[in-house]
């Protein structure tokens, strides 16, 4: 033994202690985060707290009511009182995250001197002639005029009255409570021109969970920046039908106009097509007794598939495709009927499949047949396959038919098919359906990037998620001050701007990197690095423990 | 100039067309063809031909209504301001040596400066893409010529090229006004061996296990054309049944020939039996004859050894006894062969050639490959070899295909010439023959245009072995797992010296057996 040897092993103990707890300090102080920041995937902040936030936000649709008084409309001291605004608020109740207040603003003010005397006129259509003139109203607001309870303007069994554009006319009261009662029947009014909880819901259904009327509320198509109409005339029996139709002389008439009126909600181009030796998927069942064909309504669902590979994708762009078939059914099932629930003939002999378009039976009439020789010429009755397919194109874009309050009078439609209060009414619901996928999709992207550390956000994606929530919330201002053509604009670019942030294939670059080959690649480096100093650690650690409880036990 | 004259007879066909028409001219026309032709070596080719026209401007109208004409292809058009496309599927190579000059050939009236030409030679033709092919057919394959095509047949074949042509197409003399032409051509080459058991005999049920019913009701025009040229007066080789009621006779690619002509419009055709099968059968097998050998074919292939340089050679063969032609070659190569324009050599008959005209446009490394035009002067008798020295480049790793190892593919080169004919060609009556012309492009009557393509080329890149970066990872790790290892124990371990114990083993060994017999240790 060396005669130095304890004072000096101690020593040495001593130093290679400290040895190892300064490499261990260096591994975690400097190494460890070296590693970390050198193979972090790139991120780029988001705003996280402002997505979570736009879950909670509380929509507020602003309708502004503008309400015009006649002279006899209430009674001489209440018309003192004018003009005042009232609020009339009310939550709708949907199972949604998001709050949905509705707001009608009720201006009220008396009549102009030729508002007066349009009023004084002697039937509705003229007064609106009248009042049409002088100023365009701002998309989704309303001008109500309050009218005497003895005018002659509305049959006298009629409370109100709903006009093509955005005006309504409601009879006065002379009483008391005068302005709560018109109030309330101004409401009436207003919500059937503007926003009803089925409007809302319909907007909403695939947020919404499932309910019994959900197959109901998801016929009409998503919203989207543009859409595609296609008229397809089916004609699976060439060698005994020769079908023309004028379907150029048809769009130009009935659905260029519609889609005109239509045009604030997206882009629309429409095309048409004849396919040839299209057949339907289904034999239809023969009934002897009218010597004609059926289709069963359980058996529609099973028509569309094979047709709709021959319909052909769009090759120009990703817009959704509504199809509107004509099919004149061949020789050998003519004459062809869709049968109803109940095994009724349906009077339109056409069917709609929602979010897809709709189907119309044409059968050629059978007189054509003794005469001539094969193939027949059959010349199509335009307007009568463009009215269902009007109608069909109406209830695919969610417009619905009105709920019209009790005793109230409900214009006809205009020329084009299309009222304006509708095309409102339609903003309202699309900028709504527009405001929650977008919040969806933020909201669904931030959820991604929690759980998958391994996607890569890029500048210009996080751009991208910056514009759709600043745009989320301009529209919700928007919405709230009653400005809804630049609430819906605003709603569309939410939509796009979360949309390119979610689907950019940059988010993918790195998904592909399983766990299993980054230990593969890490332990052969940290495993004889790390074990030596996690020993010596232990060790140490034992060490100090023991000479702790040495004295103790001397003690 | 080939095309021009196509162009022309095309016009004179529409205003002939016109007066057949019923009250509300249609805008649009169907026309199909099949042409059955016994190749040389005994296979037999079935050339199918689809052509719609359509007198509509498409790049202008803004909503557009489609009847003959498909709407996907139309809304291309609209949409990207095509002005053609030429779009072809082929699986297999024509044997020009074996089969003569092939009949399709795409036309050459393309605007050079919007051109995009590309060639995908990896890629494998398969029924899904027959499938949307046939859908574009107005009679999808219900009726007419559509019927025969079925895929489990026409993929059974030595060749098979499926193609979609668009062009427009002038509607009068001054081309004020154009209409749009969309032809969907389909050429299969059959082993007549191997479907007719030894036999050359063929009919339209052996080939295609379908027979034709009923023409389709959509066509203005629907034939069937068989090649019966060897059908002589009196010397009866071969019988073709049902007889032909009218036959043509022009000069084809060259050469005299004579077309049995079935026209499927005519009600007599098919009303007698509900179908028609043509047959061909041979009275008396033709001579085992060599093939005559075309006037002008090509050869490819790729020399040199090792992985650094190789050489692309390209031969031309015309065999014509007595006539030069010119020939333009052009060449795309990708920019993953660097190619040495300076070695570029064509030599003839052992002397050198110098080429009339050449074009290069030097590649771009993963943006443009190397284009090389060249117009060459073959002369008579004589093989011309084109050739040119290439490094092979090192690709980045992410850059390779799968199965890099498989090598990669350069697509064939293109040879357009104007090759002589053996019979001058009389000028027909194009209304007589509206198949051949637009078929088979003649320029004047004592040439013929030919368009070859040579075989693609396989080659080999320089390809790192895949696992090498974890094998760096792995090594680099071990080296400095050691050497931080040892440097680890060398300042952590406390070193004291210690007595050596007395002793060896022998000793312990004592020292173990005595502690189990329980005696104190030595």
């Amino acid at each position: 033994m060396a005669v130095a040897g304890p004072a000096a092993t101690d020593l040495e103990v001593v130093r290679g202690k400290r040895a190892a707890l300064f490499f261990a300090a260096v591994a975690i102080v400097l190494g460890l985060p070296l590693w970390w920041k050198t193979t972090e995937t790139y991120r780029a902040s988001l705003p996280y707290s402002q997505i979570s936030g736009l879950n909670a936000l509380q929509l507020r649709l602003m309708v502004p009511v503008t309400v015009v008084f006649t002279r006899e409309s209430v009674p001489l001291d209440d018309q003192e009182k004018l003009p005042f605004t009232v609020v009339h608020e009310r939550e709708i109740p949907l199972k949604y995250k998001m709050k949905i207040k509705c707001r009608f603003q009720k201006a009220y003010r008396r009549a102009l001197d030729h508002e007066e005397e349009a009023l004084s006129s002697g039937s509705v259509q003229e007064a609106e002639a009248m009042l049409d003139e002088p100023q365009e109203q701002a998309e989704g607001s309303l001008t109500v005029y309050v009218i005497s309870e003895h005018s002659s303007l509305l049959p006298q069994d009629m409370m109100s009255y709903i006009g093509p554009k955005r005006t309504a006319v409601v009879r006065g009261i002379m009483h008391r409570e005068a302005f709560n009662i018109i109030g309330r029947r101004i409401v009436q009014v207003a919500q059937a021109m503007s926003l009803t909880e089925d409007v809302l819901a319909a907007a909403l259904a695939d947020h919404l969970p499932e309910d019994k009327w959900s197959a109901e509320k998801r016929r009409p198509l998503k919203s989207s920046l543009g859409y595609e109409i296609t008229f397809s005339l089916l004609n699976p029996d060439p060698k005994s039908h020769d079908v023309h139709w004028d379907i150029e002389g048809a769009v130009r008439r009935y659905v260029q106009p519609f889609l005109n009126a239509l045009s604030a909600a997206g882009n629309f181009s429409v095309d048409s097509q004849i396919l040839y030796y299209a057949m339907l998927g289904v034999n239809p069942r023969f009934d002897s007794a009218s010597s004609s064909y059926y289709l069963d309504m359980h058996n529609l669902p099973h028509v569309i598939n094979p047709v709709e590979s021959r319909l052909g994708s769009s090759a120009a762009s990703l817009y959704p495709v509504l199809n509107f078939l004509l099919y004149v059914p061949e020789l050998a099932h003519s004459p062809l009927y869709i049968q109803d629930k109940d095994g009724a003939p349906v009077a339109t002999n056409a069917f709609h499949s929602p979010r897809w378009g709709g189907i119309m039976v044409y059968n050629v009439d059978s007189k054509t047949y003794n005469a001539s020789v094969l193939p027949v010429r059959v010349k199509v009755d335009m307007v009568r396959v463009m009215e269902v397919f009007l109608a069909q194109l109406r209830l695919l874009f969610g417009i619905a038919q009105p709920q019209v309050p009790p005793k109230c009078l409900l214009s006809g439609p205009k020329s084009e098919g299309l009222m304006t209060w509708e095309l409102d009414r339609l903003l309202w619901a699309r900028s709504v359906e527009n405001l929650a996928t977008a919040t969806t999709t933020l909201t669904s992207l931030a959820q991604l990037l929690g759980k998958i550390s391994n996607i890569v956000i890029k500048d210009d994606v996080a751009s991208e998620v910056y514009r759709a929530v600043a745009a989320v919330q301009k529209s919700a201002e928007e919405l709230a001050s009653g400005h809804l053509a630049s609430a819906f604009v605003a709603s569309q670019e939410a939509v796009t701007s979360s949309e390119r942030a979610f689907f950019d294939p940059s988010l993918l670059h790195l998904l592909y990197f399983p766990d299993d080959q980054k230990f593969a690649i890490y332990i052969p480096l940290f495993l004889p690095m790390a074990v030596p100093i996690l020993l010596s650690l232990v060790k140490i650690f034992l060490e100090t423990h023991k000479s702790w409880k040495k004295p103790e036990k001397t003690d | 100039m080939a095309a021009a004259m196509p162009l022309a007879l095309l016009v004179l066909l529409l205003l002939g067309r016109r007066g057949w028409c019923l009250a509300e001219p249609p805008r649009d026309s169907l026309r199909e063809e099949l042409v059955i032709t016994p190749l040389p070596s005994g296979d037999v080719a079935a050339t199918f031909q689809f052509r719609t026209r359509w007198d509509s401007e498409l790049q202008r109208e803004g909503v557009s209504h489609y009847r003959l004409f498909p709407k996907a292809l139309g809304q291309l058009i609209s949409k990207y301001s095509l002005r053609e496309l030429h779009l072809s599927f082929t699986q297999g190579f024509w044997r020009t040596r074996y089969w003569g000059p092939p009949f399709l050939q795409a036309p050459s009236d393309t605007d050079h400066y919007f051109l995009r030409y590309a060639v995908l030679p990896r890629e494998v033709v398969c029924t899904e893409n027959l499938t949307p092919w046939k859908k574009l057919l107005p009679c999808s394959s219900k009726a007419g010529l559509s019927v025969l095509l079925k895929a489990d047949r026409l993929f059974h074949t030595s060749y098979h090229s499926q193609a979609v042509h668009i062009r427009p197409v002038c509607r009068n003399a001054r081309c004020t006004s154009i209409s749009w032409e969309l032809r969907q051509t389909l050429s299969v080459v059959f082993d007549a061996f191997i479907t007719g058991q030894g036999k050359k005999d063929w009919s339209l049920f052996r080939m295609f296990s379908r027979t034709l019913t009923e023409p389709c009701p959509l066509a203005s025009e629907s034939r069937v054309y068989v090649d019966i040229t060897n059908y002589n007066q009196d010397n009866e080789t071969l019988e073709v049944n049902p007889p032909p009621t009218t036959t043509y006779q022009d000069v084809i690619l060259g050469t005299r020939k004579i077309y049995a002509i079935y026209d499927l419009l005519d009600t007599a055709m098919i009303n007698n039996s509900r179908n028609l099968n043509i047959q061909l059968k041979w009275k008396r097998p033709p001579e085992n004859e060599a093939p005559p050998v075309p006037f002008l074919h090509a050869q490819r292939y790729v020399s040199g050894y090792g992985l650094q340089k190789g050489e692309l050679s390209t031969l031309l063969y015309n065999t014509h006894p007595y006539r030069a032609f010119p020939v333009l070659l052009l060449d795309t190569v990708p920019w993953y062969l660097r190619l040495y324009v300076h070695t570029l050599t064509i030599t003839s008959k052992g002397k050198e050639n110098k080429p009339s005209y050449i074009h290069y446009q030097p590649a771009q490394d993963r943006l443009q490959p190397h284009l090389l035009e060249m117009l060459i002067q073959l002369p008579a008798n004589s093989v011309t070899k084109v050739s040119i020295q290439f490094e092979r480049a090192l690709l980045k790793w992410t850059e390779y295909t799968p199965d890099p190892n498989h090598g990669f593919y350069v697509s064939p080169s293109v040879l357009s010439a104007l090759v002589p004919s053996v019979v001058a060609a009389k000028p027909v009556d194009w209304e007589e023959s509206p198949l051949f012309n637009s078929l088979f492009p003649v320029s004047d009557g004592s040439n013929y245009f030919v368009r070859l393509y040579t075989e693609p080329l396989l080659v080999n890149l320089p390809t790192p072995d895949f696992s090498m970066p974890y094998n760096v990872i792995c090594l680099t790790c071990t080296v400095v797992a050691v050497c931080y290892g040892s440097f680890y124990n060398l300042l952590t371990r406390t070193f004291h010296i210690e007595e050596p114990r007395t002793g060896g083993l022998a000793k312990r060994l004592a020292n173990l057996i005595r502690r189990a017999r329980g005696v104190p240790p030595l």
